[in-house]
């Protein structure tokens, strides 16, 4: 039996903490919560890409982790919890569809993206290639979160997440993507983060609540409220 | 060289120049010259290039060739028309009290914004910095989107915000699986993302990857560009926006985004050996054109109604594009740039025609010839262009599209005909009665500036009659490097 060192082992343990935290962000009800698994999962993904870089050597991928421990174990999981605060929305939300359903259509996501990263994963020649399929499940998983849940602060932490899968694929597949690269997807993500907190007052004020079942006006057949057009 | 330098950097300095000044009077006016400043440097460019050919500058980290120097002008040009446009609008739109004098300062700063990264994505020469580009202009536009503050236009923007968003994550990833293949060939770092590098490599770059990658980039750009069944948020964005938004969302994002599919293209029917990006291409581009045009008729507010318009024309685009050929190609590039022109300048006579009228719903709008000529000829004079009436622009790319279809894609041509002709019943059955008739229209406080309008169609008519030498050198050779 040929023994794997240990570096790659642990990013194996950590890639599958990876997809246990989107299994359990798929099934957090309530936001706050949500928020700190949010930041767990940047946290496993800032150690896994400095495990990547200690075992194969990759001195950018070690300014790749400080970036992503500062903006998604730091800043924006601050962002979101000072928001949370302020438009005081810790309530618990129901979902679309029911959590067992849920994690079901999880399951076979899972499946169906293991097999899509399979051709891929053999032609690569990173140590990281066997985690890619991890990190495309990572990427459905947040993207059936997006469509599951209908308030607008989860369905943001969705998107988020679905960031973290992308990153973790880049750097399972590449060792990372250029730095300029790197730096340019930081600050789109930073100033929409940005963005989106002014977005998410404008809402509230609007609408007294972040729930987007207010959001039915707009509808293939009809053409708005009157009062849009005044 | 220093002329890209120039292009970048104008916008940029208008954007904190109107940022740091606020709302004041001259702010409109700063917006017009900034605008005027970024074409004339873009103009300086295009001469340049005229004389010069391609170029490659700052570590190869920009480019400019046939393909997109155009672009480049269109864009500069379009931005200042709409900077002209906007001035009067939006002094109207403040009298009317639907906009505050803060939401002013953000409108200036965000537009001068939005066209800087139009043209960093245009520029560019490297992959990730047109991905990063593209989501930039997602997030300056949404704020833009929800400006009026109403419930709907909230929702257009939130819609716009995250669909346009899971989509360009899925360009991103198409992007990382394109830097996969090219790291193998070309090293990592930096050069092998450098579009130049992955083109005079792209035979070989592996083809199961690549065809995966195109999948998620045609998908991620092709949200943006509005193509069936990803088109929801595009009719909302537009209808619910203030016009000049509208206009350069319908005249520029969308050429931009599918420039960036085309770039894609290119590369990836290097490395297959099959016409996989091309049916593609015809399959999504049909699509497009075919459900845009039944959606048409099904419309009561105008905004709404040539959004789906735009929806139905970057169809007929992307199916060009999807055809090749010489003469595919060139008439796709013809058409991006009268559409850009004529969809604009529809926007702009929209935009006045709902003020003179106090709504957007098109059976109130009635009559705009007898209150104001201008209006009412320049919302007249844009559909039958639009519709592909000789002589204008559109009748001359529509009509070489049709051709290539039919000698290439036999099958296709009778669905693009049947669209074209509903479109046509539909447009012009619900134009028709808003410029003639009773009228419903009232005088406005401050005159609309009805230029932009003109220009745009009389370009427009230009290109159908008579194209100068040089636009059409550049597009036979945009053409050929497209394949």
């Amino acid at each position: 039996m040929t023994s794997i060192p240990i570096g790659f082992q642990l990013i194996n343990l950590l890639a599958a903490i990876l997809l246990l935290l989107a299994f359990a962000m798929l099934a957090q009800r309530r936001v706050v919560s949500l928020i700190d698994l949010f930041a767990a999962q940047g946290f496993v993904l800032a150690l896994s890409t400095a495990v990547v870089a200690y075992t194969t050597a990759q001195p950018h991928l070690y300014q790749s982790t400080a970036l992503t421990l500062l903006l998604k174990v730091f800043l924006l999981p601050w962002l979101l919890h000072r928001l949370v605060r302020k438009l005081d929305v810790r309530w618990e939300f129901e979902g679309l569809i029911n959590i067992p359903t849920t994690m079901l259509i999880g399951i076979v996501l899972v499946v169906f993206s293991f097999n899509l990263a399979l051709p891929i994963s053999q032609l690569a020649n990173t140590v990281t290639r066997s985690t890619l399929g991890i990190a495309m499940a990572s990427i459905m998983l947040s993207f059936l979160m997006m469509i599951t849940r209908r308030k607008a602060i989860p369905q943001v932490i969705g998107f988020l997440s679905m960031e973290n899968g992308l990153f973790f694929a880049a750097t399972s597949a590449t060792y990372g993507m250029p730095m300029v690269v790197e730096l340019g997807i930081a600050l789109d993500v930073l100033v929409g983060m940005l963005i989106l907190g002014v977005f998410f007052f404008q809402i509230r004020e609007q609408f007294d609540s972040l729930d987007l079942k207010h959001f039915e006006t707009l509808r293939e057949d009809a053409s708005g409220p009157d009062g849009a057009a005044e | 060289m220093i002329e890209i330098v120039v292009v970048l950097a104008l916008p940029v300095i208008g954007a904190a120049v109107l940022a740091a000044i606020g709302h004041r009077r001259q702010a409109a006016l700063v917006n017009v010259v900034a605008s005027l400043a970024t074409l004339v440097a873009a103009a300086a460019l295009t001469a340049r290039v005229i004389e010069d050919g391609p170029l490659l500058a700052l570590g190869k980290q920009f480019l400019v060739d046939p393909f997109n120097v155009f672009l480049v002008a269109l864009t500069a040009f379009v931005g200042f028309t709409t900077a002209v446009f906007s001035r009067p609008y939006m002094m109207i739109e403040e009298q009317h009290g639907r906009l505050t004098p803060a939401r002013l300062r953000l409108y200036h700063s965000m537009f001068q914004l939005f066209i800087f990264t139009m043209l960093l994505a245009l520029l560019t020469n490297n992959v990730g910095i047109l991905w990063v580009a593209m989501e930039a202009a997602t997030l300056t536009t949404v704020l833009l989107v929800s400006l009026y503050r109403t419930p709907a236009s909230l929702e257009a923007a939130w819609k716009y915000f995250i669909l346009c968003g899971v989509g360009i994550a899925q360009a991103l990833f198409g992007t990382i699986l394109l830097y996969f293949a090219a790291e193998k060939l070309l090293g990592a770092g930096g050069g092998a993302l450098l579009w130049t590098e992955l083109d005079a490599v792209r035979a070989d770059l592996e083809p199961t990857v690549l065809s995966l990658a195109f999948v998620f980039l045609l998908v991620g750009y092709g949200t943006k560009v509005g193509l069936v069944p990803l088109h929801n948020w595009l009719p909302d964005a537009h209808a619910e926006g203030p016009t000049p938004v509208s206009a350069v969302l319908s005249g520029l994002l969308l050429n931009v985004a599918l420039y960036a599919v085309v770039r894609c293209k290119v590369l990836v029917d290097g490395a297959l050996p099959g016409a996989f990006a091309k049916n593609l291409m015809i399959g999504f581009g049909l699509l497009s054109v075919v459900v845009a045009a039944f959606l048409l008729s099904r419309q009561r507010d105008i905004k709404r109604l040539f959004a789906y318009s735009s929806i139905e024309h970057m169809g007929i685009i992307t199916f060009a594009f999807g055809l090749g050929g010489p003469i595919a190609n060139f008439a796709g590039l013809l058409h991006m740039t009268v559409h850009s022109l004529t969809k604009s300048a529809i926007f702009f006579a929209a935009g006045h025609a709902a003020q003179k009228t106090g709504t957007q719903i098109m059976d109130d709008i009635r009559g705009l010839i007898t209150i104001s000529p201008v209006v009412g000829w320049g919302l007249a004079l844009g559909t039958l262009a639009i519709l592909g009436m000789p002589p204008f622009g559109v009748f001359a790319s529509e009509f070489l599209i049709l051709t290539s279809a039919m000698r290439e894609q036999p099958w296709a041509t009778p669905f693009l005909l049947t669209a074209l002709g509903v479109a046509f019943a539909a447009i012009f059955s619900k134009v028709q009665p808003m410029v003639f008739g009773e009228t419903t229209a009232s005088r406005l406080p401050v005159r609309p500036a009805m230029l932009p309008v003109f220009l745009h169609l009389s370009l427009v008519l230009m290109l159908g009659v008579w194209i100068p030498p040089f636009l059409a050198d550049w597009y036979r050779s945009a053409a050929r490097l497209i394949g």
